[in-house]
């Protein structure tokens, strides 16, 4: 250590300019770094700074009370809102009984056998697939055998996209409990299901509801699985086995129009989305948190 | 002793230690077990049924594809992949164009997202201060939670005419200049095409690559980066001489997930890149990716043939994303393996 700093104390004109590059080099990469991450904050607040702007300017009572206009009327988004909550409702409790008990295969019965690991992979890759490929499989197998859109068809897509959501963090969350928790309710005499059930499953609902708001945060944005699937309505309707007014498709409608007051409506739209999927995911983030700290 | 008589009764681990259960437990217990074993049993067929699911599910997606695609595959055969034409009143078609737009966007999206990326990962793993790592880091994931549309609208609104009006006019006077890549950027600058869609699919992918880069970077062993500042190594030649050469597998794989980001984003796409089935030199030129080209035609497609057509491309897609994300999951999860193994 001391013959180090001898050294260095007396530098060669060679090695005080191979010091001086080194530092100059660290200092410039830094300062990208820097720059890097100012960049993507920079479009964080520049996206968003645009949509308040926006989409507060455009919110008012009458887009929570009227349904969609023609254009060159009055309107809201009564019907979008509601059809979005319906097919984003309904595709949460299709995805969310199959991803906890796939999640459990994995984590539980699965393991290391080649079942779960060919599993484990495909809902990696999933979990990433284009959505809009997924829009056009449920087309193929639902909308076009049935011969008309419907909400239902939009669930599908969603949920399609949602369960490997669900079952990554079902799974990750149960590897999470000590053996010795199952091992104790094994040995009360409790039955393998009971034990995952009312003990495993139970003592990490914080993370399984974080990964079911985190499904729901992912398909409420969703649009590309809509287009072919739920399409659009331009009236009030409940009916799942018909075409239903969702926000993200009224959003790509309205925007690409050249209509006013539809990008107007538009914008009111996106603020509504964006509030909503940011919300559930601080939401989630929170819930995870606190049951990690637990 | 006794968690291991306990475990015993886990299944798969039950028939190895089954013989010193049978001896240390009398009666009772074993008729307990007994009376909950096709319960059991049922449970754990029950949930490996909706894993299956999962599995079949890229299978059924995969085989309706292929199947709904079948027509335009066997009419145009091979030369769909690298003709041309998009027609729909002759009912020729040939995805060449939007395959072509669909990776010259992503490479781009490649191009400025992988530095960034790198850069912020770098930036929080190495010197942000600890009481900004989590907030900086959470800002960063809600960048990729924001919806795509949401960015499209963005793109179209608020970026595009931006881009036109100042920096397409001002890549055309410098590096338009130049020979060879000058003719990339000359062209209309009205700020719709294929390096707009570029630039915006660079900053979706970035949160992706960022948060995968961050936590790879995070598994370096402490002692080896110690080490290297030890001997009185800069920050910057730690990470590019130590934490990237560990990590590179997981780096690449990192990338790679982002590229299959980058090739199936549709509405932030479809909004900017301008429509048009063409194959231009200059990067402001319109053109169409595999998504936008469905986003926008799909539902108008009323010839079989032309609905078959633009199935096809979603297969192409799909099946691009697949071995683009397979190769992304292997190479990450080689990296996680080796993880035990070097420390």
């Amino acid at each position: 250590m001391i013959t180090t700093a001898a050294a260095t104390a007396t530098p060669t004109p060679a090695s005080a300019a191979l010091y001086r590059r080194r530092l100059r080099t660290n200092r410039i990469n830094l300062v990208l770094s820097m720059a890097a991450m100012a960049f993507g904050m920079i479009f964080l607040l520049w996206i968003l700074v645009i949509l308040f702007g926006k989409g507060f300017a455009a919110l008012s009572p009458t887009l929570f009370t009227q349904t969609t206009p023609p254009p060159g009327s009055e309107g809201g988004l009564a019907n979008a809102i509601f059809g979005s909550i319906v097919i984003v409702a309904a595709a949460t409790f299709i995805s969310t009984p199959i991803g906890i008990m796939a999640g459990i295969y994995l984590a539980e019965f699965g393991k290391d056998g080649w079942i779960a690991r060919v599993t484990r992979f495909i809902n990696d890759i999933l979990l990433s697939a284009p959505s809009i490929v997924i829009g056009l499989f449920v087309y193929t197998v639902y909308v076009a055998p049935v011969q008309h859109f419907s909400g239902w068809a939009g669930s599908i897509a969603l949920a399609l996209i949602a369960v490997p959501v669900v079952v990554r963090t079902t799974e990750n969350m149960l590897h999470l409990v000590p053996a010795s928790l199952r091992e104790a309710a094994v040995a009360l005499g409790a039955p393998m299901w009971k034990v995952i059930l009312m003990v495993t499953l139970r003592a990490v609902r914080g993370g399984v509801v974080t990964g079911i708001l985190l499904a729901v945060a992912r398909i409420s944005g969703e649009t590309a699985p809509l287009l072919f699937t739920a399409l659009n309505n331009q009236f009030w309707s409940g009916d799942m086995n018909a075409p239903m007014a969702n926000l993200p498709v009224v959003i790509f409608q309205f925007a690409m129009s050249p209509y006013e007051d539809w990008k107007t409506l538009a914008w009111g739209a996106a603020l509504l989305i964006t509030l909503t999927v940011l919300v559930l995911n601080i939401l989630a983030r929170t819930l995870f948190h606190q049951s990690a700290t637990r | 002793m006794i968690s291991q008589a306990a475990s015993a009764r886990l299944p798969g681990t039950m028939s190895a230690d089954l013989p010193t259960r049978d001896r240390r437990d009398p009666q009772p217990p074993v008729r307990h077990a007994g009376a909950g074993r096709w319960q059991d049993k049922l449970f754990e067929h029950t949930t490996r049924f909706f894993a299956l699911l999962v599995l079949a599910s890229l299978l059924g997606i995969l085989l309706a594809l292929l199947i709904s695609a079948w027509p335009a595959l066997q009419k145009f055969g091979l030369g769909f992949f690298f003709t041309n034409v998009w027609n729909p009143v002759t009912s020729s078609f040939g995805g060449l164009a939007p395959i072509y737009g669909t990776l010259v966007t992503s490479f781009i999206a490649l191009l400025i997202g992988v530095p960034v990326s790198f850069g912020i990962a770098l930036f929080l793993t190495e010197m942000c201060p600890a009481s900004l790592k989590r907030p900086l880091g959470t800002a960063v994931e809600l960048l990729a939670a924001v919806p795509s549309i949401i960015y499209g609208m963005w793109g179209l609104f608020v970026f595009a005419p931006l881009f036109g009006d100042y920096v397409q006019p001002l890549l055309t006077a410098t590096i338009g200049k130049l020979p060879i890549i000058g003719a990339l950027f000359q062209g209309a600058p009205n700020g719709i095409g294929i390096l707009t869609a570029g630039i915006i699919l660079s900053v979706m992918i970035i949160p992706f690559v960022a948060s995968v880069m961050r936590d790879v970077f995070e598994i370096v062993p402490p002692v080896l980066k110690e080490s290297a500042y030890g001997i009185g190594a800069t920050t910057w030649e730690v990470v590019w001489n130590i934490v990237l050469p560990y990590t590179k597998v997981g780096v690449i794989g990192g990338i790679m997930l982002g590229l299959g980001r980058a090739l199936g984003e549709t509405m932030a796409v479809t909004f900017v890149i301008g429509n048009a089935y063409r194959i231009s030199a200059g990067l402001f030129e319109p053109g169409n990716s595999i998504a936008s080209s469905l986003a926008n035609e799909f539902n108008e497609a009323a010839d079989p043939i032309h609905r078959a057509s633009l199935i096809a491309l979603g297969l192409v897609l799909f099946v691009l994303t697949f071995i683009v994300l397979a190769l992304s999951r292997m190479l990450i999860a080689q990296l996680a393996k080796g993880e035990g193994k070097r420390t």
